[in-house]
């Protein structure tokens, strides 16, 4: 893609007057300050439900009880997941999006400004219902991120608050969704064709229109046991003519399309970051784009290999598996294009291309563990197990987080103006994957030999294994203090980043100030017409 | 029957008795303060006594000896999609291997500024394909027979309850069906590590399942109150029990021995301590076993007709609280608040018999209290509720008889 050559500077007057202190981020509509809220609000959820974690792994440091009763245990690893997945990772690629599109599109801010507040706002109410359901009688709820019925519906008050605290945050992330698709498809600058628009911009477009497909059927089977639990219906219930299995498609119909939902901005991130610091283009750009769709399309019909183990007839499992084998296509036509933009570039090693790099390897070792998975035959076998635990954080460890990482290092000048600490942020990367591979790795071990997920304690030839997983998960969790410490350094001062500190980057936003003025493309950028 | 200790075979990864942890006190003195080198020296002590349980370990790192057909496939059809992948991964990873290393800037490597190739590109869309097509040509075969549960030799009915299971072996007539419920059989001292742990732990239950080598044994599952799934991983067999809905599935052992498994599908706050034990056994010595078993169901049926002292029910309740009661409204009686309700001066267990029987016998739906009645016998129930009333802070000084519980029968 050319970049533009026009140049905001920042000028002085009405356009940059905003409230100061903390109105300024209640009542802010800069897609720039909330795009800063939502980073903000993930990192912090990054590290409460990463301490969730620590608790889980220092109870599963050698067998026996020792740290947390079971029934705390169960709210530790539900928790964990749900904070996970809705507080962190979604979140985090919000926060992208919201700094990133507009930039790249060369967009003034997003469609619907005051959305995009009320977007941000109503996740911190949700952050507090979840984390305050712990202080409910009986803890929070304990059921697994899952909420499989009839499980669920034994539960207590803080059941209650967490479906409440999910239906804020599907409200929340419909919204930012809508708000992304507008401004991608109308607010892009004149010239910019979609097939010009950078691999990043294009994946969250595909993966907005995943968000509005299913956040409502997820809020649909919530409510659904919601009624269940209080207002007497039986739509999971046997004895009442209802089916819990029936929860389980309605809630996978949901649950597949979110794991792209949290992998898709992954490949956007790393595709932006490989071509800059290979000083090549990114290789097959359509049929990344073609490929990003086709994932999108299937994930919507792989969602009961998830359910293997319940028993549906054989025509269903056939139909699962081979629906599900084939995102082994258009995702290996991502890792291939991927690889081929690496070869015969000019490489460096910039902190952003290492994590880069390390989602190729590390997210591709969770590709080939999902398509073992994918074998009925096999993943009957490992359902509910530990390899399954190792499987999906390969991909949203060292797949979301560390594509997340990278892609913080990479903008980071550009949103700050100065340059991070190369030494430290080199040090959080090696440190974050050789710790990450100690936590997980051993975990396909574990699994593959028997040891089912969700348990407190566990038999005793899990026990070395369990025990390196937990000093790894130690290091890993204290590794991430460094990644704080490296962003806190880099807002605060450094050496200045320059418009365009990477000399590989060509999108619209480096041919803006660092950091960009407030309002930035008042005036659309021109573009260039796409070369061939 | 008792769960024996696994033959040799299956105990290859456990760990020797030397590095069983020893039993941790519950409570610790408090000592003074360290200082910093102390506690240093005590973080390193304990580095340095972890590295020898790290170092001398034998690891499991692959699936379980199969112990089933079905098991055997699932085992190679692993083993050749690893061999697969491992291509895939030098095709790959190779290529970009040399790129890291030779395309380098610091190299003075130009960029070049090629950025498709449509040949290349249908390439590596098309051949996937063909290899995934490989793959799950011996997946779908495997499938189609996991799915045949036609023609069994005997049918064993089982039943996932908050944290047991219950086994029902199906005869001709229904009055021939032997019936029991295996629950955990390790002591809780282990799992609170005041007792060292031994080589079942967590994996040895009461009454194990036994079955006849050699035979096709179809199992239909279901579920008294919550998912379960019943899973022996050394006979590839891993079966959700739904409540409300009937799933079958079979396996045919060949080898005599002990079979360990647990349940996969969490279920609460038992869910770590549910195994699943199987005892294979030659069909000849499976028949002798079923000839005990239908002696001691008359035995027990001739009990329940008894009257029982207060002591005696109350000797034989403990043991049925620990391992029915316990996970929930906990050892001493006080539940956990919020979650579980507390016996120990409840006035519903201290109250009149006949609430507190009816509660237990029951249940209290939309709860995690199951319907005993359903799952434990007449005297059972007498000895459990003899022992809640008198236990803790409750002292009714009364004793439940079985006949009691059996009038809620009729």
């Amino acid at each position: 893609m050319e970049a533009a050559t026009t140049h905001d500077a920042p000028h002085a007057g009405t356009h940059e007057a905003h409230p100061r202190g903390l109105l300024r981020w209640l009542s802010s509509t800069n897609h720039k300050d909330i795009g800063t809220l939502y980073l903000w609000f993930s990192l912090l959820m990054f590290f409460f439900a990463g301490s969730l974690a620590m608790l889980v792994r220092a109870e599963l440091f050698q067998p026996g009880l020792q740290i947390v009763q079971p029934e705390v245990f169960n709210q530790l690893t539900t928790m964990h997941g749900l904070i996970m997945i809705f507080g962190a990772i979604m979140p985090a690629f919000v926060g992208f999006a919201n700094w990133q599109v507009p930039l790249m599109i060369g967009a003034p801010d997003m469609a619907f400004p005051r959305l995009n507040n009320w977007s941000f706002w109503l996740l911190p109410a949700a952050a507090t219902l979840l984390v305050g359901s712990f202080f409910a009688p009986g803890g929070a709820a304990a059921g697994g991120w899952t909420m499989y019925p009839p499980l669920y519906i034994q539960g207590g008050i803080a059941y209650d608050m967490t479906i409440l605290a999910i239906h804020i945050l599907g409200i929340s992330s419909v919204m930012g969704a809508i708000n992304i698709i507008v401004t991608i498809l109308n607010l892009r600058a004149p010239g910019m064709t979609l097939m010009q628009m950078p691999l990043f911009v294009w994946t969250w477009l595909i993966t907005a229109y995943l968000l509005v497909a299913v956040m409502p059927v997820l809020a649909c089977v919530i409510t659904m046991l919601l009624t269940d639990r209080h207002f007497g219906t039986h739509f999971f219930n046997a004895a009442g003519g209802g089916d819990p299995v029936m929860f389980q498609h309605i809630f996978w119909f949901f649950g597949h399309p979110e794991v792209y939902i949290m992998i898709l901005p992954a490949f956007g991130i790393v595709s932006t970051i490989l071509p800059t610091f290979a000083r090549k283009p990114l290789f097959g750009y359509t049929s990344m784009v073609w490929a990003v769709a086709s994932i999108a399309f299937l994930s919507f019909i792989v969602w009961a290999h998830h359910m293997f183990t319940t028993g549906m007839p054989a025509g269903g499992q056939l139909f699962f598996m081979y629906t599900t084998m084939l995102i082994a296509v258009p995702t290996g036509v991502k890792v291939f294009n991927w690889v081929a933009t690496l070869w015969r570039g000019a490489l460096t090693f910039e902190t952003p291309m290492l994590f880069a790099l390390a989602f190729i390897c590390l997210f591709t070792i969770g590709g080939f563990s999902g398509l073992v998975l994918a074998l009925v035959p096999v993943d009957i076998q490992l359902q509910d197990t530990y390899y399954v635990v190792a499987h999906f954080h390969y991909v949203l460890f060292s797949g979301a987080a560390m594509s997340i990482m990278g892609g913080v290092y990479y903008w980071l000048p550009k949103w700050t103006g100065h340059m991070y600490d190369e030494r430290l942020g080199k040090l959080h990367f090696w440190l974050t994957t050789i710790a990450f591979n100690l936590t997980f790795f051993p975990m396909h071990f574990l699994g593959l030999a028997g040891m089912p997920r969700r348990i407190p304690d566990y038999a005793l030839q899990f026990a070395q294994f369990n025990m390196i997983s937990s000093l790894g998960a130690f290091l890993l969790g204290a590794s991430q203090l460094i990644f704080l410490l490296a962003v806190v350094k880099c807002i605060r001062g450094g050496r200045a980043a320059g418009d365009r500190p990477w000399d590989g980057a060509d999108t619209l936003e480096w041919t803006l100030s660092s950091p960009p003025p407030y309002h930035s493309f008042a005036t659309p950028p021109a573009i260039a017409p796409l070369h061939k | 029957m008792s769960a024996h200790l696994p033959p040799a075979r299956l105990l290859r990864h456990r760990l020797s008795p030397a590095r069983v942890r020893p039993a941790v006190p519950p409570v610790t003195p408090r000592t003074p303060p360290a200082t910093r080198a102390e506690s240093l020296r005590a973080a390193l002590g304990a580095l340095y006594a972890l590295l020898p349980a790290l170092a001398d370990a034998d690891y499991a790192i692959n699936l379980q000896t199969p112990a089933t057909g079905i098991a055997h496939d699932i085992y190679d059809l692993h083993t050749t999609i690893l061999w697969i992948c491992a291509g895939i991964v030098v095709v790959v990873f190779v290529p970009m291997l040399i790129a890291l290393v030779r395309h380098r800037k610091s190299l003075g490597h130009a960029p070049q500024q090629f950025h498709e190739h449509p040949g290349l590109e249908i390439a590596w869309t098309i051949v996937p394909v063909f290899i995934l097509i490989a793959m799950a040509w011996p997946a779908t075969q495997t499938v189609l027979a996991m799915k045949d549960t036609s023609g069994p030799d005997l049918t064993i009915k089982v039943t996932g309850h908050q944290w047991k299971w219950e086994y029902e072996y199906l005869g001709e007539r229904t009055d021939e069906n032997i019936r029991f419920i295996s629950t955990l059989a390790t002591p809780r001292a282990q799992i609170d590590n005041q007792a060292p742990k031994d080589d079942s732990y967590l994996l040895a239950v009461d009454r194990p399942l036994v079955v006849p080598t050699g035979r096709k044994i179809r199992l239909v599952l279901t579920s008294s109150d919550v998912i379960h799934a019943w899973w022996i991983p050394a006979f590839g067999v891993k079966q959700d029990a739904i409540p409300g809905f009937i799933r079958d599935t079979w396996f045919r052992v060949d080898a005599p021995g002990t079979y360990r498994g647990q349940c996969a599908e969490l279920c609460g706050v038992g869910h770590g301590f549910m195994p699943i034990v199987v005892e294979a056994v030659p069909p000849e010595r499976f028949d002798a076993w079923r000839g005990e078993q239908k002696t001691l169901l008359a035995a027990s049926a001739a009990a329940a007709g008894k009257t029982y002292a207060l002591a005696e029910l109350q000797t034989l309740g403990e043991k049925v609280y620990a391992a029915n009661c316990a996970s929930c409204h906990q050892a001493n009686g006080a539940g956990i608040p919020g979650a579980f309700p507390a016996l120990s001066g409840s006035a519903l267990v201290a109250g009149p018999k006949a609430g507190h029987l009816d509660r237990v016998f029951n249940g209290k739906p939309g709860t995690a209290m199951a319907a005993f009645g359903k799952q434990l016998s007449d005297l059972d129930l007498a000895a459990v509720l003899t022992y809640e009333r008198n236990s803790w802070n409750n002292k009714t000084g009364d004793a439940v008889q079985p006949a009691e519980v059996a009038a809620l029968r009729h």
